[in-house]
């Protein structure tokens, strides 16, 4: 089944979140916006659910918290118990204060890093995938909206997304 | 139509002036338990004498065995109690006096850095540092007696005790009562005049049809910073540090800072949200709450950041002069030590983590209040382990001190609030502060 989508391209950032805002009222269905760089409050215009990476970002430095602290007591206090500076490591609580920074590091370490790979794997990325983007000038200087058809007339919608200030409006057959 | 605003702000600020009124009348009330609290010392000392005299087992209080003279003891434990009133009087003032000081930072900070979110809450945050001033009055009587013998919460200003002490002696040139009080005056006189000149000029910017006097503020606010990290630094160190004179840390100043301006923004969150849910404050949305939240929430970890560096460094070095500090506070004020932690660093950091719960007045007015009492304890610990030792207890004249400077900086604050239009109008940025949201 060959899906239609319609390509509006913008030159402005204010006048596509006007466009997009407009669209969305009159019920036609965005399937999706290139923009060159991130355009502010673009996603809650666009009515995309808020992200819940945030809350992944939170459980990944629990995990790093819990593997540094299980991997310094076996390290520090199991396995090998060592005399630095008159502190012999007999027990984890006493030996808190040094073990902090190393916790707080890999707390940040595990929420970073598994953050991006999560994003990555979200938004299907990966290392040589080909680009999706539609339109090699939204790298640079230009806006682009793509809106799916659907059942509407070609002719209203593209009357109506030029009303809205699109600079181009291209059908596409995808 | 600025009459009409003040005229308004006035009718409702008569109603909470009069219950600080009130508060104030309680503190006061209690401040003559604080004599009583000096008059049942003066028993104990009795008791103490009378132990001495019957050479009876020494109290629970004489627990140390290592004292061998148990006169001397009793002498001692008298010098902490009666300090006792006299740190829980200094620890309050200070604590509030601390609030309108960072406040001032705070607004200087964002003139320097001509921020575009803040203007709508200049008036209240040029309340809040409205109490700078009766605040760093009370504080320099405070020094003033220490200066003059009438309390003892400094021992270096002791002669006797500079007399037998070499460390004390080689700081002397520092550490002495005409310098002291000099410093003093100078940090004092140099915030108030700062603050004056800040206030005046984002008042009469008001009223003008040009942008000179907030170039001035500009230029100002700029100046204030400079001058105000060195000096309080050095007030730090002179306030609070020379407590335990035989102590030293070199980030102190940056503690106590952070502190200061944790409790500031707190503050400063509080009485905005406060006016809001009356009713003012009309261009204050929940994008200004939700900064102000992202400001204590930062700063705490801050403040928790150096905390730990402090100790940390310290507790592994485990340097005899350096790790009694510690030792004294971890021994003898273990909860308040330890429970200071959890409420100004994992409390904070859990309730304001979310971003949606920065945005809930009620979320962000709860967290205020714990981090406002974690910092007053933190200022109790940085005070009370040096001036009273184990004879440390939250009673009367704690709270009483807490509820008189408590009931006069809001008083002072709220009467400040009345007396100008709750907008800086003409600020270049009050637009998009306006306009501000997140």
């Amino acid at each position: 089944m060959s899906s239609k989508v319609i390509h509006a391209i913008y030159t402005d950032d204010d006048l596509l979140m006007q466009a997009v805002k407009q669209t969305r009222e009159a019920n036609y269905h965005i399937e999706e916006v290139y923009t060159p760089f991130p355009v502010h409050g673009l996603d809650k215009a666009m009515g995309l659910a808020p992200t819940r990476l945030a809350i992944t970002s939170f459980l990944y430095g629990l995990v790093g918290l819990s593997v540094a602290i299980s991997m310094m007591n076996f390290i520090m206090i199991q396995d090998w118990p060592q005399d630095i500076g008159g502190k012999p490591s007999f027990s984890f609580l006493e030996n808190l204060p040094a073990f902090v920074p190393i916790m707080f590091e890999l707390t940040v370490f595990f929420a970073a890093h598994l953050m991006v790979i999560t994003f990555y794997m979200r938004s299907k990325l990966w290392p040589f995938k080909q680009a999706e983007n539609p339109d090699v000038r939204t790298t640079d200087d230009h806006f682009l909206m793509e809106v799916s058809v659907g059942k509407h007339n070609v002719k209203d919608m593209s009357k109506f997304l030029s009303d809205t200030g699109a600079l181009e409006v291209n059908l596409i057959n995808k | 139509m600025i009459v009409g605003a003040i005229g308004l702000i006035y009718g409702f600020l008569s109603a909470p002036s009069s219950i600080e009124d009130v508060k104030e009348i309680i503190a006061s009330h209690e401040a003559h338990g604080e004599g009583h609290a000096e008059a049942e010392q003066a028993t104990h000392h009795v008791e103490g004498t009378h132990a001495d005299e019957s050479h009876a087992p020494v109290k629970e209080a004489h627990g140390e065995a290592a004292h061998g003279d148990e006169d001397a003891h009793a002498e001692h434990l008298l010098h902490q109690l009666q300090n006792k009133p006299w740190a829980a009087t200094y620890v309050a003032a200070f604590f509030f006096f601390m609030i309108a000081l960072g406040a001032l930072a705070f607004y200087a900070i964002q003139y320097a850095a001509q921020a575009g979110w803040s203007p709508v809450l200049f008036r209240v945050m040029e309340a809040v540092t409205a109490y700078l001033l009766p605040g760093s009055i009370i504080m320099f009587i405070l020094l003033a007696l220490s200066g003059f013998h009438i309390n003892h919460l400094f021992i270096w200003m002791d002669p006797e005790v500079v007399a037998n002490d070499e460390l004390i002696q080689g700081k002397s040139s520092y550490l002495n009562v005409p310098f002291f009080l000099i410093r003093a005056a100078i940090y004092i006189a140099g915030w108030n005049i700062f603050r004056y000149f800040l206030r005046k000029n984002s008042l009469k910017h008001d009223e003008v049809d040009h942008n000179r006097f907030y170039k001035k503020s500009f230029k100002l606010s700029a100046g204030f910073l400079v001058f105000f990290i060195v000096t309080e630094s050095m007030m730090s160190w002179d306030w609070i540090m020379s407590l335990d004179p035989h102590w030293f840390s070199t980030l102190f100043g940056w503690y106590v800072f952070s502190s200061m301006f944790v409790s500031a923004i707190t503050v400063i969150a509080l009485v905005t949200m406060y006016l809001k849910s009356k009713g003012y404050l009309e261009y204050v949305n929940d994008s200004h709450i939700h900064d102000l939240a992202k400001f204590m929430f930062g700063i705490s970890i801050f403040w928790t950041y150096l905390w730990f560096s402090q100790f940390m460094l310290i507790w592994y070095s485990n340097i005899p002069e350096e790790v009694t500090y510690f030792i004294t506070r971890i021994e003898d004020y273990n909860l308040p030590f330890f429970g200071m932690v959890a409420l100004n660093f994992i409390f904070p950091v859990l309730m304001l983590m979310n971003s949606d719960y920065k945005r809930i007045n009620w979320f962000v007015v709860m967290t205020g209040i714990v981090i406002l009492f974690g910092h007053y304890l933190d200022i109790y610990n940085m005070v009370m382990p040096a001036t009273v030792g184990k004879s440390w207890f939250i009673g009367v004249p704690e709270i009483s001190a807490i509820l008189f400077f408590g009931g006069l900086f809001m008083f002072i604050v709220f009467n400040a609030l009345t007396k100008a239009p709750l907008l800086a109008k003409r600020n270049p940025f009050i637009k998009e502060s306006q306009h501000f949201h997140y």
